[in-house]
């Protein structure tokens, strides 16, 4: 459909006119509110307040979703909200990975607040157009877009009835719309869904760059936790920021020197070492798929096993010489030097409504191949690329839908559903076309992919309460907490990832906390006390770039030479010491590391207690499930037999001669789980939690963080 | 294509290339303004662009390009600021300063090697196919 019949189709709901103000040290000092309910539209200031004590990025999110909502706010009320900040540093383009925005909600999945961390451009062209913040509330009647013009000061909001759902085909459509020419494109981006975000409770947001050599729309994903699937219970179909006239100096900061001295040492630095470590810039984060399986820890059939002989042919190899086309300039913002963001171009489809299309499809990531390509297991490379696009473009979380897709692919292997059940579809593992068509299903609504797309918190209540299953034997296998899916790692030999995942805010995802080989490889962290300082640190310390709008990538998948003799190599000191040099460049404040902590610190209890307010967030909710801990099934333990009898002898003098492999399992189990009780009560110490894991008033007034707000919600459970 | 061809051994480390250098461009004497470098510690080592153009691929805005003389020119309006092309840069020529929010770089317009007093600099011709090749390899 052309551009002309699209605007032809448009009714304007509401115009909003605004100065377009400067940034200063980072802030615009304002946030743009707007109500589709009400169609309204205003300008909040960013308090003082707000800066010292949440900073920005998700720290700016999570207050405005409190403020906007109430205990009994649920996703799919009208006050639920979307919130996209990127942070005082987003936006810079000296230092690799500072374009990234943190999008917030309160989460289909979990019914808890989310927090997503999302490149592309628009993020730091929102800033630019004056905003520190969007904060969208309410419920359109009808499908909507809303624009917002950086350069002339003016939003819209119009009814949008013709344009497209998938992302590929309608972040096509708005940007050859409101470019006004070829080299306007770059200035032009996208926030969409797609049609399977209308149907799948894990729905994403993609996020447009307009690649100016491929010339084409290229997306990233704020992908965990559904907020696709808020953004289209609200008929929005897509928010478009443009603004023209990027230069390295917008955000205004206080010392430009010392950005470009940190940047430029980090471009060297790239330039040198990526080549003989991670390969970023050629394969992206990809380059694990082979080193997970070597080290038992790539997730195989639904995370019964740890690696497989056919993990190469999935392998980053394969993916080069094959598929991936070596653009070089890879980033997701300006100068990011790591360039990760990998494509495989004319990649022609073999299924579904665009059958037969050449296609650019963005990735696959490491934890989409292992997601939905070894957890499923499927080794074909093809197919693995064919899932992404369909994930991207329909806007499903591919780390949900990979570990949902493997939870039923065992279910119907084990008998606990049938094909009945799936409607005809044989899911069993290594099934490309059951598991592709189980996207085409939630992209139309039907099927069974529309119970896989509720994710495998609501299918386990299904499969017990309607098909009988045993709910205790589902518990241990289906690889969600706190309604989040696992992503993708095999965390039953490592005693801190178990926690590094079971005692996150958000669920399961490994953005807080990767600590296997610290712990499984390296054993740099052998006793509860050392276990619990690093899930202290690690995952205040990551909280931290979700505040300033930053990337984790630069900091720790490149390492400095002679970071090994360090005091400290996993921390790599000298990258955190660039940050804190950027964030003094950028704001004019001074910190140290442990100033850097305690501001995460401020916003992760501020998480714990908005979680606690909505009726998760207390040690109840930290429970894992066994997969994620040991082996469930006697399969698993005779895979690995050896390793876990000479355990039991080792540890526990247990004799394990004449004894069944039940037997052993049983007092695995008994062990591990007693072993991950005691891990909790070490990190809720460390964290200044009581034994429930609620923070303490006296860690509160210690961070600053004894508002009332929080006190009301925590007093009554010290 | 055409560039700035150099023979180390002649350099005399006058200074006189960096001076009409940054006089030209930034309005000032300063060898931290100069496209062209100097070593001035040791041996004579001249530091300058060869047109090589790897910048041009590194470049996320596609703000440097050939010109049709060969030489590889930055265009400050589209120029983005994100000095990668000085962390990529094969021979570090490529040149930044904190009073500029660009980087810049020598475009071979021979004013130096008119002021150079020992012929150590000079205006050249070389093969460019292969800069070209890479050029076009995106």
């Amino acid at each position: 459909m052309d551009i002309n019949t699209l605007k032809e189709g448009r009714k304007l709901l509401t115009e909003y006119k605004y100065e377009l103000g400067k940034l200063d040290k980072g802030y615009t000092d304002r946030s743009l509110y707007i109500n589709i309910s009400e169609n309204k539209i205003d300008s909040k200031p960013v308090t003082q307040m707000m800066k010292d004590k949440f900073v920005g990025g998700k720290g700016f999110g999570l207050w405005y979703l409190w403020n906007g909502t109430t205990p009994t706010t649920k996703w799919n009320d009208p006050e639920n909200e979307i919130i996209i900040c990127g942070g005082p540093v987003c936006g810079i383009t000296q230092y690799p990975g500072s374009g990234k925005s943190l999008v917030c909600s309160i989460s289909p999945m979990t019914n808890i607040p989310i927090d997503s961390n999302v490149g592309g451009y628009f993020g730091p062209l929102l800033k630019f157009a004056g905003w520190d913040a969007l904060e969208l509330q309410g419920k359109a009647e009808k499908d909507i877009i809303i624009y917002i013009d950086g350069n002339k000061g003016v939003i819209t909001i119009e009814e949008a009835p013709l344009e497209a759902i998938d992302s590929h085909v309608l972040a096509e459509q708005l940007t050859e719309m409101y470019a006004d020419n070829e080299a306007d494109k770059r200035n032009v981006s996208v926030v969409t869904a797609g049609t399977g975000a209308e149907h799948a409770k894990m729905g994403l947001l993609n996020f447009s760059l307009y690649d100016t050599r491929r010339k084409v729309t290229r997306f990233k994903q704020a992908g965990r936790g559904g907020i696709g699937r808020v953004f289209r219970d609200k008929k929005v179909k897509a928010i478009v920021v443009k603004f023209s006239g990027v230069k390295g100096n917008l955000n205004n900061p206080v010392d430009q020197a010392i950005i470009n001295k940190a940047g430029i040492k980090m471009h060297k630095e790239m330039h040198n070492l990526d080549d003989k470590q991670n390969r970023m810039r050629k394969v992206g984060t990809g380059y694990s798929v082979e080193i997970m399986s070597a080290y038992d820890l790539l997730p195989v059939m639904n995370y019964q096993y740890g690696g497989h002989e056919d993990a190469k042919k999935i392998g980053p190899d394969i993916l080069i010489n094959n598929y991936l086309t070596q653009g070089l300039e890879d980033g997701c913002w300006y100068g990011c030097s790591m360039a990760c963001a990998k494509t495989a171009d004319n990649f022609e489809l073999q299924t579904g409504p665009y059958k037969g299309q050449r296609v650019t499809v963005d990735g696959p990531e490491y934890e989409t191949t292992a997601g939905v390509g070894s957890n499923c297991g499927i080794f074909d490379p093809r197919a693995i690329l064919e899932i992404n696009f369909y994930c991207d473009t329909y806007g499903i979380d591919t780390i949900s839908f990979g570990t949902s897709t493997a939870f039923v692919m065992e279910c119907y292997t084990r008998g606990i559903i049938n094909k009945e059940i799936t409607g005809g579809l044989d899911l069993k593992f290594g099934n490309f076309e059951a598991s592709v068509e189980l996207l085409h299903q939630m992209s139309r609504g039907e099927g069974f992919g529309v119970v896989v797309g509720q994710g495998i918190h609501q299918m386990k209540k299904i499969f017990s309460e309607e098909y009988g299953a045993d709910p205790d034997f589902l518990f241990d296998i289906g690889m969600e907490q706190k309604g989040l899916e696992y992503s993708e790692y095999g965390s039953k030999e490592s005693l801190a990832q178990q926690g590094g995942f079971g005692l996150t805010n958000k669920g399961p995802q490994h953005d807080e906390a990767w600590l296997i080989f610290m712990d499984m490889v390296n054993n740099q962290i052998p006793t509860f006390e050392d276990k619990a300082e690093a899930l202290y640190y690690f995952p205040m310390f990551r909280t931290w770039f979700g505040l300033y709008g930053l990337c984790k990538l630069p900091w720790n998948d490149i390492v400095p030479e002679g970071n090994k003799y360090t005091s400290e190599p996993a921390k790599i000191p000298e990258h955190v010491q660039n940050y804190l040099d950027v964030v003094y460049g950028v704001t004019g404040k001074r910190l140290n590391t442990t100033d850097m902590v305690r501001e995460s610190e401020r916003v992760y209890n501020f998480q714990r207690i908005f979680n606690i307010r909505l009726g998760k967030g207390l040690r109840a909710n930290d429970r894992v499930p066994y997969r994620s801990m040991g082996p469930v099934t006697k399969e698993e333990y005779e895979s690995r037999q050896e390793r876990y009898d000479g355990q039991l002898k080792e540890i526990l003098g247990y004799d394990t001669e004449g004894k069944s492999t039940e037997e052993k399992m049983a007092v695995l189990r008994k062990h591990r789980e007693n072993q991950y009780e005691k891990l909790i009560d070490a990190v809720y110490a460390r964290r200044g939690w009581n034994s429930n894991g609620v923070p303490t008033l006296e860690r509160l007034k210690d961070l600053g963080m004894d508002l009332p707000i929080l006190v009301d919600v925590v007093k009554d459970l010290q | 294509m055409k560039y700035l061809a150099k023979d180390d051994s002649k350099c005399i480390q006058c200074g006189l290339c960096e001076e009409i250098c940054s006089s030209t461009y930034f309005k000032t004497k300063d060898k931290a303004k100069s496209c062209i470098l100097i070593a001035n510690d040791g041996k004579p080592e001249i530091n300058v662009c060869n047109q090589c153009g790897k910048c041009i691929d590194i470049c996320p805005v596609e703000a440097i390009k050939r010109d049709k003389l060969g030489v590889v020119r930055i265009n400050k309006k589209d120029c983005v600021g994100c000095f990668m092309c000085v962390g990529f840069c094969p021979e570090n020529a490529m040149r930044q300063h904190d009073d500029y929010i660009e980087a810049f770089k020598c475009i071979a317009c021979g004013l130096c090697a008119k002021k150079c007093p020992s012929g150590a600099i000079f205006i050249a011709e070389k093969d460019d196919s292969e800069a070209k090749e890479r050029v076009c390899a995106d």
